[in-house]
């Protein structure tokens, strides 16, 4: 195997915490990403890892800790902001929009690069058809990359489960993000559906060098995968490193078999 | 086997994007627009063009409207008729402040009034959503309604609170409001501008706007996240669907009645107009036009059908069983196609495609 090299930190979380009421979710964690890794986040069920990336992209607001996003300290930001920074999201449940086609549903993760006003949209005609008709060209790039030709224009609603998720990532890679963050992307899949997956997420980091942070249960996808792995249970964190340090380490191997009495 | 796109390849996008890529079905749209045009009001009665068509083409006008509140951005409204009404004496008031003013430009601006009002009202679906927001959206429907019957301003002060349309032209001195104005005009009128308006939504759900509105709809946590601000995407949605509820409000009381007091668009009207974007498919244009239809015509139609087959029966009866049978065949629909004429249709088109092979 090759050595990988990855650039400096872009994303740097410091003594996270975050509670719902009393219920405490994160309990103050910590670690960094680096440009162009991929970065697993594991951990049993319930442990706080999508709420660890509901804050990173927003939608929760820690109440301590310090998030230095590309060297600057990130204050709070609002929902929508995440997406301006670079930072695109795909969903544990599916969260595809469902009465949209394939096609439509990328072109919309490409909202935000759609410069034309609504009166140019309503006269479909210079500014606004020029800037569909690029941006289509960029979203028929993404729809071959992952081989979803054959369903452009299938409502999504009707698409099996594996495909929906393949959309999905298609959406969230159509706003060309720096960090895509990636909420079980494998999850509920066959071993072929699993294999492909893992062959995009590891074609999407190399070719297009996103760096990705992936929570996902699989640990033989996980160990494969990742870079570097942190590990969380009940919202502490239990380790961080190489797969081969986090999987040696007595905390998680209890964590995940339990401790013998 | 006639309708086939087997056959049909684009070779660009912008072909692709086309609203109709189908062939047989740009023929088939063209079709209706010269029946429309040329042979409708060359074979119909006064009685037909008048009492009909003209309240079919200017009430799918404000389901369009409905439908891309409703149906493209998922914001339930019962406030239709109150934006119509808004659209309705807004044209008044221009009209007769601006006795020169063209009747297009009264439109343009009585809609423009009225997409202001609906922001106004539309601020609140920021934080409330589905049945809450159509009980806030009847608030707005109460309170335009009740303004128009207070303030004697709106109507100048007319002792019935009714208002009457000043005769205008269109082009050239051919009349499209007022006493002297035929019908065949006002049809045409009121045709070009339903199509020319529809033209536009269509081009406005296919373009990033609509695909917002559609995501805003679908799932509104994932559109945030893409990018998508709430609020301007949903006040936009608020102000051009008020802004089509406005020129059909507009259209209504100066092409259609003539004259109109605040009560022809009360909440019946919005349930009325709800009604139709249900029946004839919610997200669709073409849906508005046949929930229109269907809602418009099948009174008419149920009405003078024991006449036509030769039955006698009572007039009172009659409306009785009107209405009865009305009301079951909504309920018939909504349970066959619960997505509405549109879907219906949608399937014979897909069903026609492998005709006569069943897939």
């Amino acid at each position: 195997m090759y050595e990988r090299k990855f650039g400096e930190v872009i994303l740097d979380l410091k003594g996270i915490s975050l509670s719902f009421g009393a219920m405490r979710v994160l309990n103050n964690i910590s670690f960094n990403v680096r440009k162009g890794e991929i970065r697993s986040i594991i951990g049993p069920n319930g442990a706080g890892k999508s709420s660890m990336l509901n804050v990173i992209n927003g939608v929760y607001h820690p109440q301590e800790g310090e998030i230095t996003f590309r060297g600057e300290v990130r204050k709070e930001m609002k929902v929508h902001e995440a997406a301006g920074f670079g930072i695109a999201r795909t969903f544990q449940n599916i969260a595809l929009f469902k009465g949209m086609s394939t096609l439509d549903n990328i072109m919309t993760g490409r909202n935000l690069k759609m410069k034309s006003n609504m009166f140019w949209q309503a006269i479909y005609w210079g500014k606004a058809q020029k800037e569909e008709i690029e941006h289509r060209k960029k979203v028929e790039e993404i729809i071959d990359f992952l081989e979803i030709q054959a369903i452009r224009k299938t409502p999504v609603g009707r698409l099996p489960y594996g495909m929906q998720k393949r959309v999905e990532l298609g959406r969230a890679l159509a706003a060309e993000p720096e960090i895509l963050l990636l909420d079980e992307p494998m999850a509920g899949m066959n071993v072929e559906e699993k294999e492909d997956m893992s062959r995009f997420v590891l074609d999407i980091n190399d070719e297009f060098g996103t760096t990705i942070v992936l929570i996902e249960h699989d640990m033989g996808v996980v160990m494969d995968i990742s870079d570097r792995v942190v590990v969380l249970d009940y919202g502490r964190q239990l380790a961080d490193g190489t797969p081969d340090v986090v999987r040696n380490n007595q905390d998680v191997i209890d964590a995940y078999l339990g401790v013998p009495h | 086997m006639f309708y086939r796109e087997a056959g049909e390849f684009k070779a660009s996008y912008k072909a692709d994007q086309a609203i109709l890529p189908i062939r047989q079905d740009r023929w088939f749209i063209w079709a209706i627009l010269a029946v429309a045009f040329l042979v409708i009001p060359a074979v119909s009665s006064d009685y037909w063009l008048g009492t009909i068509m003209l309240p079919f083409l200017i009430l799918a006008l404000a389901a369009i409207g409905l439908n891309v509140l409703t149906g493209y951005a998922g914001q339930l409204s019962l406030g239709t008729g109150g934006f119509m009404a808004t659209g309705a004496f807004a044209a008044y008031k221009l009209a007769t402040m601006f006795p020169g003013m063209h009747i297009l430009l009264v439109l343009l601006f009585s809609g423009t009034i009225t997409a202001g009002v609906g922001i106004l009202f539309g601020i609140p679906s920021l934080r409330i959503k589905g049945f809450y927001l159509a009980v806030a959206t009847l608030a707005s429907q109460f309170f335009l309604i009740w303004m128009f019957n207070k303030f004697g301003w709106f109507t100048n002060y007319s002792s019935s609170g009714v208002i009457s349309a000043p005769p205008m032209t269109a082009i050239g001195d051919v009349l499209v409001t007022g006493a002297h104005a035929t019908v065949t005009a006002k049809y045409l009128f009121a045709l070009s501008i339903v199509t020319l308006l529809a033209l536009i939504t269509k081009n406005l759900v296919r373009s990033n706007i609509g695909r917002e509105w559609m995501a805003v709809r679908d799932m509104d946590i994932a559109a945030e996240i893409i990018g998508i601000k709430m609020l301007p995407t949903k006040l936009k949605a608020f102000a051009y669907s008020s802004f089509l509820c406005g020129i059909a409000g507009a259209l209504w009381a100066f092409v259609h009645t003539g004259s109109v007091e605040p009560l022809a668009f009360d909440v019946n009207r919005s349930f009325q107009i709800l009604f139709m974007i249900i029946i004839g498919g919610l997200g669709s244009i073409m849906g508005a036009f046949l929930g229109s239809a269907f809602i418009v015509l099948l009174p008419i139609f149920l009405s003078n059908a024991p006449h036509w087959f030769g039955l006698d029966i009572p007039v009172d009866l009659i409306s009785h069983i009107e209405a009865m049978v009305f009301g079951a065949l909504i309920i018939f629909f909504l349970i066959v196609e619960p997505h509405g004429l549109a879907r219906l249709w949608q399937i014979t088109k897909e069903k026609l495609r492998l005709w006569p092979f069943p897939y």
